[in-house]
């Protein structure tokens, strides 16, 4: 079928970024939400591992729709892996090619890099870092932040709140320190 | 038909705390109205992988300056959003329950500053934020559910923490 070819390709910033935004105000009219992902791994907390914290005492079940939305997601990847699967090779800036290859990253058929992020690899050095270590900071950092990258710097920006823009600067600081100063080490583990 | 109900207003203020993305409906409505929020997910994660803001390489070009398109992709959702922002002020426009939509100002905290950075540092190491974590494990990533599970374990160790951390 035609549409699921077009459908298919990798969608240009212009149609993805816009169509990103209208989620903002598509939840706040489906019903006054506010749109925001990080609370989603708060709320996980909350119904499974409250403890006595006083952080995760509240009544997780009027944040719900948080959860339907991020299991939305997780459904969405499926989608379009299978129905609307791409079989190209992700288009890279050749740099990042050359810089990746001396690390020993040579697949780029798919969007994260399987060389690097795979099961054998997580007892080891490197993928316990990238993918456990990781994780960590984006759960603890963000929570810290009070939201993330949909929180702070879609939703908070949308809003003019010059926290999210101190928030969204950070973040993207934190990002340029690891990819270039810290993250070359890391690879070469 | 479902008459919605009004309901107290009690835990708020805990919810609130340190989150960006809360906010609060009057109406009380049964479990199974979230299904559109899950259909409203599932177009939310076509676009991220299909735009691929969820590749661990589109991250590391972003960080690079290599390439133009997560700027373009964030840009653009902030550009969106923000006149979507204002039309819903200006225009009052009410939630499709008829409900005055509300917004809520952000204070500024140290958090952001430090708990930034690390969400920066975990950003460009992971090669997600949380949205496209759960779109990876989607994909067939399967290993990303050890990342979001570490993830959760953040949180909940600031969650234990917050007290003691600056703010």
């Amino acid at each position: 079928m035609k549409i699921v070819e077009w459908l298919s390709q990798p969608w240009p910033w212009y149609i993805a970024g816009p169509l990103i935004g209208l989620t903002v105000p598509i939840l706040l009219i489906l019903g006054n939400k506010t749109f925001g992902i990080s609370s989603s791994l708060r709320h996980l907390c909350a119904i499974c591992i409250p403890s006595t914290i006083s952080y995760f005492q509240y009544d997780w079940k009027k944040e719900l729709w948080n959860l339907f939305f991020v299991t939305g997601i997780i459904l969405g990847g499926i989608i379009s892996a299978t129905i609307l699967a791409d079989p190209n090779p992700v288009q890279l800036n050749p740099a990042l090619i050359k810089e990746l290859q001396g690390y020993g990253i040579n697949n780029y058929e798919h969007l994260i890099p399987v060389d690097i992020f795979n099961w054998q690899s997580l007892l080891t050095m490197k993928g316990f870092i990238l993918m456990v270590a990781g994780g960590f900071l984006v759960g603890f950092g963000t929570r810290y932040a009070g939201g993330c990258t949909s929180g702070h710097s879609i939703t908070g920006l949308s809003n003019l709140q010059w926290p999210s823009l101190v928030a969204t600067i950070c973040f993207m600081a934190g990002g340029f320190i690891m990819a270039n100063l810290i993250l070359p080490f890391i690879l070469k583990l | 038909m479902i008459m919605p109900l009004k309901e107290t207003n009690t835990d708020f203020e805990v919810r609130s705390l340190d989150a960006m993305c809360i906010n609060e409906s009057e109406l009380v409505h049964p479990w199974w109205f979230n299904f559109k929020y899950l259909f409203a997910g599932i177009i939310f994660g076509i676009i991220l992988v299909k735009a691929q803001v969820i590749s661990w390489f589109r991250i590391q070009e972003m960080f690079r300056l290599q390439s133009f398109h997560m700027y373009g992709v964030i840009g653009s959702a902030v550009v969106t959003g923000a006149i979507s922002v204002f039309l819903i002020k200006k225009l009052k426009i009410k939630t499709i329950y008829g409900e005055e939509i509300k917004f809520y100002p952000k204070q500024f905290s140290k958090g952001q500053i430090i708990g930034g950075l690390l969400f920066g540092f975990g950003w460009a190491l992971t090669g997600a934020c949380p949205g496209p974590l759960f779109a990876q494990i989607g994909t067939g990533a399967t290993v990303i559910i050890v990342s979001l599970f570490s993830a959760v374990a953040g949180t909940w160790v600031y969650g234990s923490l917050s007290k003691k951390l600056p703010h």
